[in-house]
């Protein structure tokens, strides 16, 4: 987690100082809105560790946040298991569910469009599933009963939900910074850069993706829990729909892909740009998702590396060192 | 060190390689010689991994390889390089050879200094912090070659380092490569430039159209009257005795 | 039970046509351009509202206003292309999957945005008219679609294989370079492209909208089914499109009788994860897959 340059410190601090903010702020909104942008930039965190370090981008990473969300849902309201065993049970099931998907898509040698495509369909075909069962709940989808306390992990005090969301957020950046540093992370950037030359030296890309789809998965089911117990009701769309997919990749790629920084500077970026149309054109449903698309598109067009490799043109540290933040 | 026995691939109609055998002593330096589409590219994918023979068997260091997975075969001792230079360009050069030596060093910090280490002695020292799109060809071909020795194989396939390098820049190269050997590596050598080739290797085979067509020193093979015919073409073996001589 | 299968599979097969004219636009432009297109479904809802309005409004019958509709994006599918796809992507394959991904999300969403989620349908009494064939009794609405459908594939191929711009398309399809080398404009051949695999979905738009309704969303569902008809007939296989989406109107139809309706598009995203993950170069694709 090294920054190269004042650009980049500037961004981190913004970040920081906006997420400090949210305190004093003391308008409820802000703070509600700043809960939902951290459980989306945890989905997004999830995403960069494939699609990012991998260069393995998804387009159905609901995929993964939606079976966190059931298997958690499940867990609790069938066989009443304590809240935080649906936790472990989320993690578990996202990082099971991602390394099937994985699992399969590569041993068939799927990449690029191919992989986005069936990463796609099997969201969609969790999502069919998920509204047509009565295990899961069917289109009523599934309801925790509510049990405020830390015991069942349901918080109802805003603030303290939001402290919680932010030490998880910075968890996971943290975890990300360490695996981008480690021998893990090297050998995945390697296989997102020349696949065939990290099999030559010595890399079981297989291996090493499926393991990264595990940690997406556990990742990605642990924002689909977060989500479970914030809202205590889940339902098919709202956790298998592509709208969870469409923004767990939008926020990294407007960051900066594979960068510990993007994911959490995009999401925030975005949400604040959605948050400014709901403000200025109410009752509109959708128009954010339009902005995110404009972004999106101007982001793949003038800032390839993101938020953070633009940033990295301000004021660098030194003029060698690169790809690191 | 290496034994490779009756390997043979067809694609589609055309047989790329066909009934090729061949042995790589330890410490040796061997070439493997032929015009363009002879096969020689594909022996070596074959051996290393990357490709299925249709026939054929590969050994290594006394175990069967044949249908190995590349990575295992290089967790094993053997390293291919790419003629095609297969750099990781987004990253620096020392982060490149550290994916190398990350295979033996799972510490970031010794595989960082390891890097260090190999790349200084393939003279990349001064580039070690900068992008690998940074290098010009000659620096791409020596980071192949790093990136492999990095890795702490013992049996190097190199795939025409030289192509494409200045006379200067081959001088640089051929004394690397003897310098690895004498380091304890073994090398199976694909070449073009002959006067390299000859100075280098102790051995060398001549692949046509798939087939071995002669084994031995350089000298027994420029004074192969089928080598000629076949490979070097008219008026070669000329200009290959005045680069022996040279 | 059985006396119900012979109906499943035609309804399918009439629903396959529309699945396979909208599939025929999408694999002629992974064919010719290698790219893999969501607009493609963004643009079949839009059609469809489209269709809609012109009724509305105007009282035109969708099936009158194909001589509209078709132009009207056959011009739109040309100026993305030109105007936004290519010059925003810089020819990378990642980018031009987002970009198209981006464009189809501000289309759905802005027609969420304009014409709420409300479904909507006209009232073509004719369509529902019944026809009997083998003893189904199918709308008629669905048979029209279906034969009209079937019809357009030959007209394509024909434009392929004897005007002077089919050609082009066909030499940039094999060999863009090369192309370019004889003198083809290639950027506007890719266009052209673009804007008949449009005018392939305006055209399903019409044939469909009589039996059929529109909402915001149905452009995703629509894009996925496309998407595993091209897969599954091989992808950029005119034919093997035809085939493919004629297969899947029988696999859906079957598995909505067999699981209940709610499940019937299952079979088609599990055929699409089989075919990805076992042959994705399709039935009759040559090769694909990385
Ligand atoms: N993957 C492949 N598919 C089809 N043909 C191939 C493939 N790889 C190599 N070939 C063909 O096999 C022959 C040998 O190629 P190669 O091994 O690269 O030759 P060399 O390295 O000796 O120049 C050539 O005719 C080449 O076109
Ligand atoms: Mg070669």
């Amino acid at each position: 987690m090294k920054f190269q340059s004042w650009g980049q410190c500037a961004l981190a601090f913004f970040a920081i100082a906006y997420l400090a903010g949210v305190y004093f702020a003391s308008s409820p909104i802000w703070m509600g809105f700043s809960i939902n942008a951290l459980i989306v930039t945890l989905a997004a965190l999830s995403w960069n560790i494939t699609g990012g370090l991998g260069g393995l981008s998804s387009f159905g990473h609901a995929a993964l946040y939606g079976t966190g969300a059931y298997a958690s849902a499940i867990l609790q309201v069938k066989y009443g298991v304590n809240a935080w065993f649906g936790l472990g049970g989320g993690i578990a099931a996202g990082a099971a569910m991602g390394a099937f998907i994985g699992g399969l898509a590569f041993r068939y040698g799927l990449k690029g469009s191919y992989f986005a495509l069936v990463t796609l369909a099997f969201a969609e075909v969790l999502r069919i599933c998920a509204s047509s069962f009565e295990w899961t709940g069917g289109g009523s989808g599934l309801q925790l009963k509510l049990m405020p306390g830390l015991a069942q992990l349901q918080i109802i005090e805003r603030p303290w939900i939001y402290t919680g969301l932010l030490a998880v957020v910075g968890l996971v950046m943290f975890l990300t910074g360490l695996i981008k540093h480690s021998r893990f992370g090297a050998y995945l950037i390697a296989i997102r850069e020349n696949e065939d030359a990290a099999e030559a030296l010595g890399i079981n890309t297989y291996k090493i993706k499926v393991q990264a789809m595990a940690i997406s998965g556990a990742f990605g089911g642990l924002a689909g829990v977060l989500y479970l117990q914030l809202w205590l009701f889940i339902d098919s769309t709202v956790v298998y729909g592509s709208a969870v997919s469409v923004e767990a990749l939008i926020g990294p790629i407007i960051g900066g892909a594979g960068t510990v920084w993007g994911p959490l500077l995009g999401t925030l970026g975005l949400h604040l740009l959605g948050e400014g149309t709901k403000s200025l054109l109410p009752n509109s449903p959708g128009l954010n998702f339009v902005f995110y698309a404009i972004v999106l598109i101007c982001a793949l067009r003038f800032l390839p590396q993101g938020f953070v490799g633009f940033a990295a043109r301000f004021g660098a540290f030194n003029k060698k060192e690169r790809d690191d933040a | 060190m290496l034994e490779v026995r009756h390997l043979s691939k067809t694609f589609g109609g055309l047989k790329a390689v066909s009934d090729v055998s061949l042995d790589v002593p330890e410490g040796s330096i061997v070439g493997l010689l032929g015009p363009n589409g002879a096969g020689k590219t594909t022996c070596f994918t074959i051996i290393a991994g990357f490709t299925k023979a249709d026939t054929g068997h590969v050994h290594f260091a006394g175990q069967d390889i044949t249908g190995f997975s590349p990575h295992h075969i290089c967790r094993l001792g053997m390293i291919r390089t790419f003629q095609i230079v297969q750099p990781f360009v987004g990253l620096t050069v020392q982060e490149n050879i550290a994916v190398g030596a990350y295979l033996h060093h799972p510490q970031r910090r010794e595989a960082m200094a390891v890097a260090r280490d190999v790349g200084k002695r393939l003279g990349l020292g001064g580039m070690l912090d900068r992008p690998a799109s940074a290098l010009t060809i000659a620096g791409r071909k020596r980071l192949e070659l790093a990136r492999a020795l990095a890795t702490g194989a013992r049996l190097l396939l190199l795939d025409e380092v030289m192509a494409g390098l200045i006379p200067s820049e081959i001088n640089e190269i051929v004394a690397i490569i003897r310098q690895i050997q004498s380091e304890g590596h073994t090398i199976l050598l694909i070449e073009h430039v002959m006067q390299a080739v000859m100075s280098l290797v102790e051995t060398a085979y001549v692949l046509n159209q798939g087939r071995l067509i002669a084994h031995g020193t350089p000298q027994q093979l420029v004074a192969d009257p089928e080598v000629i015919e076949a490979y070097l073409g008219h008026g070669a073996a000329a200009r290959l005795q005045e680069g022996h001589h040279a | 039970m059985s006396i119900l299968i012979v109906p499943a599979i035609l309804s399918g097969m009439m629903m396959g046509a529309v699945y396979a004219l909208v599939a025929l636009g999408l694999t002629l432009i992974y064919g010719v351009l290698h790219i893999i297109n969501f607009t493609h479904g963004s643009l079949l809802m839009l059609a469809l509202y489209v269709v809609y309005f012109l009724n509305l409004h105007l009282g035109l019958d969708p099936y009158l206003a194909i001589p509209i509709v078709l132009p009207l994006f056959f011009t739109l599918g040309y100026c993305l292309q030109r105007g936004l796809i290519a010059p925003m992507s810089g020819g990378s394959e990642q980018n031009v999957l987002l970009i198209t991904l981006a464009v189809s999300l501000m289309i759905d969403n802005l027609a969420l945005y304009f014409w709420t989620s409300n479904t909507r349908s006209a009232d073509i009494a004719y369509a529902y008219d019944t026809v009997e064939i083998l003893g189904a009794l199918l709308p008629l609405g669905r048979v029209i679609a279906f034969a009209a459908a079937l019809a357009v594939s030959p007209v394509i191929w024909a434009f392929m294989a004897f005007t002077r711009t089919g050609a082009a398309i066909r030499a940039v399809a094999i060999e863009k370079r090369g192309a370019e080398l004889v003198g083809i404009d290639v950027n506007h051949t890719y266009a052209i492209c673009f804007g008949i695999g449009t005018a392939c979905v305006a055209l399903a738009a019409c044939l469909l909208f009589p039996t059929f309704y529109v909402t915001p969303q149905v452009g995703y569902t629509f894009v996925l089914v496309a998407f595993t008809t091209v897969v599954l007939g091989g992808m950029g296989s005119l034919p093997g499109a035809l085939i493919a989406g004629l297969l899947l109107g029988i696999i859906e139809s079957l598995c909505g009788l067999f699981l209940g309706e709610s499940l019937g598009q299952i079979g088609i995203f599990l055929a699409f994860i089989l075919i990805l993950l076992f042959k994705p170069s399709g039935l009759f694709g040559k090769r694909a897959g990385s």
